[in-house]
């Protein structure tokens, strides 16, 4: 038999010792129906509750099973609920900024933009929700490309095709490219996708600070930029409404 | 919601919307961003079936609080808030005692229809359209005057006291507002235009208290407050979190969206979508009798300008349906999700969902219809309904445009939406196909507080004139149509034949 972990085993049989039928346990009734010193069980629970799986009753101090395990069986987090928790931060982060606002989550090989505001000037615009940018080269796509596995193995996997002259092409550019994402907590596009075109995104993590999209301004250069850098106060406003919209999702504070 | 650090050093203006569910009281900077909100819920009371009441001291006691956490978040004073302006819940109506300031009821909220028998009663031989003459409305249940009528009825020696002028009747604007400038020590008993349009006591055209509706429905001129435009300074906060500042303006929640929606021009019109979904139209400044089942309504008016008129419709179950797929249908588990489902078809399969749970509203008015999905093949999935669900919003909303044109014989440019169904993609989409029009979503979602705001301060010259406003106004998403005429017509006629079948299910109205 192959080796496994003791601890695992012993907190699967808790679970499933709280999970017979609706009832409530106190420690030493968990401890002595699986045999183990009251001490060990304790430290198991603790851990459990901790991540939300057990949760104990303040009055009675007896352990139950925790609402995180309902929420294991249906973790997907539906497009349309993200767009609707960004709607105000999304809006607040146009007026802010002064440029055009988009929310991109991955679907298969690039980013669906599934919510888009307009530049808050009076020009006519388009709306743009439903289409797909590339992941490699864009601001969101970057982001994505850095926090959720499976993004970064689409994006390393693709061609990554040169669209200016300034696009990122090769794997080991690119991986860097994604360590600076991570280490900073912001990505940009400075030409790389659209020739005269810049963006910032930054990542939107759910409860479980898993990544769940990324959001983002885009506009000219020549506006975005301040002498070849990202203005620091657009950065500072993307990154602000990123952990707006994750605060309302459920993430803790980062 | 916290401050950025984007926003300017102010001033601000504050405004204060006592709505049906909660009181809530949001900051505005000169840009007309938010700048911070603060919000508590109140309790609902039924006492009996269709009862629907409020507490009106616990409201003040709200008002009060979410004003000073408003206050408080933004980081502010009293010296920093230009003005302060009112939104409310419309038609809820109370009375009070002038001496003590204590209410002698409950407020009887405009969904309670305790007052239906009252209002068949005072229809006499005409029937409901007997007031609709002087005051664009029929008799129905939601205005005030007949519930203020219940009260005198109904409330031991209240009408005594009221003759003896020792009683003050108002809506929640004059409720908050007479206990904002003081309450019993001088607190000011004023109402706007607005929600004076919505008591089916005063008269459209003079705009002042109709004698002869007061007669008939046996109210005492004493106990009714001044009526006053939208936007002018009533008095100054006595004393609390924004003591000193000047109140200076009142509308009622949809004339208020109607206003921050920057609809001042005749012919643009607002639709809030929510539970429910009100529709207002900007008419100019004369009022349209609706002869195709709308109201006709004051729209604002400010300062001495001349008044500006509105017509209304509103559906009563749109949002509110998606919560029924939700909780009686379990077919979704987020309001979200309705998007994600009917999206995944292409189409509605043929079926056709008329949601008329309490009857059908305007333009139809008639009790006896029933909700039906008409058109069900075995073809049909979870999808198409779905999909029907969001039709269904959108095909009213249709019907309800369709009579503005034929009252106003203004045809709709584009429709100004807001509420929280505007993050439904799809919903709006299928709207701008439906009204083959655009449909524009503004930048701020708060638009009634924004209306207040933008009104109070107009007032104080804090913003100096209605263009100003509008340079304030942000697109923030806009969709435009893309299905072609023939399918439009076709659908169109397959809704109105659903909508047929939903008439006349209940056979005996008693």
């Amino acid at each position: 038999m192959a080796r496994t972990i003791q601890s695992l085993e012993r907190a699967a049989a808790m679970l499933r010792l709280l999970a017979g039928g609706e009832r409530r346990l106190g420690l030493s009734d968990v401890a002595s129906a699986l045999g183990l010193a009251k001490g060990t069980a304790h430290g198991i629970l603790r851990t459990l509750q901790q991540e939300g799986f057990v949760e104990q009753d303040p009055a009675s101090g007896r352990y139950q099973l925790g609402a995180e395990l309902l929420r294991l069986g249906n973790s997907y987090l539906d497009v349309h609920e993200l767009r609707a928790r960004a709607l105000v931060w999304a809006d607040d982060l146009a007026r802010s900024s002064g440029e055009s606002v988009y929310l991109g989550v991955l679907h298969q090989q690039g980013v669906l933009i599934i919510h888009h505001v307009f530049r808050p000037d009076d020009s006519r615009q388009v709306l743009e929700v439903g289409a797909m940018q590339p992941l490699h080269s864009t601001a969101l796509g970057k982001v994505l490309s850095a926090y959720d596995p499976v993004a970064h193995s689409e994006a390393t996997e693709s061609d990554r095709e040169a669209f200016t002259p300034h696009t990122v092409t090769g794997l080991a550019d690119f991986e860097s490219v994604l360590d600076l994402t991570r280490a900073r907590g912001w990505a940009s596009d400075v030409e790389e996708t659209w020739a005269g075109v810049a963006s910032v995104a930054a990542p939107i993590h759910d409860r479980r600070r898993m990544p769940v999209g990324a959001v983002g301004i885009t506009g000219a250069v020549e506006r975005v930029c301040e002498g070849g850098e990202l203005g620091a106060q657009l950065v500072a406003a993307v990154r602000d409404c990123a952990r707006a919209v994750s605060r309302d999702l459920g993430a803790g504070r980062f | 919601m916290t401050t950025t650090g984007t926003h300017g050093q102010g001033p601000f203006i504050a405004a204060i919307d006592q709505g049906t569910t909660s009181s809530r009281c949001i900051v505005f900077d000169r840009d007309g961003r938010i700048v911070s909100v603060d919000q508590k819920e109140h309790e609902q009371i039924f006492p009996k079936p269709g009862w629907v009441e409020h507490d009106a001291t616990e409201i003040w006691t709200n008002v009060q609080q979410v004003v000073a956490g408003a206050v408080e978040k933004a980081g502010i004073t009293a010296a920093d808030v230009k003005a302060i302006g009112i939104t409310n819940q419309r038609e809820t109506t109370l009375m009070w005692d002038k001496n003590t300031g204590e209410p002698v009821h409950n407020a009887i909220v405009w969904q309670d229809t305790r007052t239906d028998a009252l209002c068949k009663e005072l229809g006499r031989n005409v029937g409901q359209d007997r007031f609709r003459r002087e005051t664009g409305l029929p008799l129905a249940s939601y205005f005030s005057g007949p519930k203020v009528r219940w009260l005198l009825d109904n409330v031991e020696g209240l009408r005594e006291r009221a003759e003896a002028g020792d009683i003050l009747f108002g809506t929640m604007d004059s409720w908050v507002i007479w206990n904002l400038t003081g309450g019993v020590d001088g607190g000011r008993h004023v109402t706007d235009v607005t929600n004076a349009s919505r008591t089916m006591l005063m008269n459209l055209r003079s705009l002042e208290w109709d004698e002869r509706i007061l007669a008939s429905m046996e109210i005492p001129a004493a106990v009714l407050p001044e009526i006053r435009s939208s936007a002018e300074v009533y008095g100054h906060a006595k004393d609390g979190a924004l003591a000193g500042v000047p109140v200076a303006s009142a509308l009622g929640d949809q004339q208020a969206a109607l206003f921050g929606q920057t609809c001042f021009e005749q012919g643009e019109a607002k639709s809030t979508y929510g539970t429910g979904t009100f529709m207002l139209m900007n008419t100019g400044d004369e009022p349209v009798q609706s002869y195709n089942g709308l109201l006709t309504t004051v729209g604002y008016r400010i300062g001495d300008q001349k008044p500006v008129y509105a017509l209304e419709g509103s559906i009563a179950v749109t949002g509110s349906l998606v919560q029924w797929m939700r909780d009686q249908m379990g077919l979704i588990k987020s309001a979200a999700e309705i998007e994600t489902l009917a999206s995944s078809v292409e189409d509605n399969g043929g079926a056709y969902f008329v949601p008329a749970f309490s009857g059908l509203f305007a333009p139809y008015w008639r009790s006896d219809a029933r909700g039906v999905i008409a058109g069900l093949t075995r073809y049909v999935t979870k999808a198409h309904i779905a999909r029907a669900v969001l039709e269904a919003t959108a095909w009213q909303t249709r019907e309800i445009t369709d009579a503005m044109t034929k009252d106003s014989g203004v045809e709709l440019t584009a429709l100004k939406v807001d509420g929280g169904m505007t993050s439904n993609n799809l919903l709006m989409q299928t709207l701008s196909d439906f009204l083959d029009a655009p449909v524009v979503r503004p930048m701020v979602a708060e638009t009634t507080c924004l209306g207040a705001a933008y009104a109070a301060g107009l007032a104080v010259g804090f913003w100096p004139d209605t263009d100003a406003l509008r340079a304030n106004w942000r697109r923030a998403a806009e969709w435009t149509p893309r299905m072609d005429a023939d399918t439009r017509d076709r659908e169109y006629k397959s809704w109105l034949k659903a909508v047929e079948r939903t008439m006349g299910w209940i056979e005996d109205e008693e």
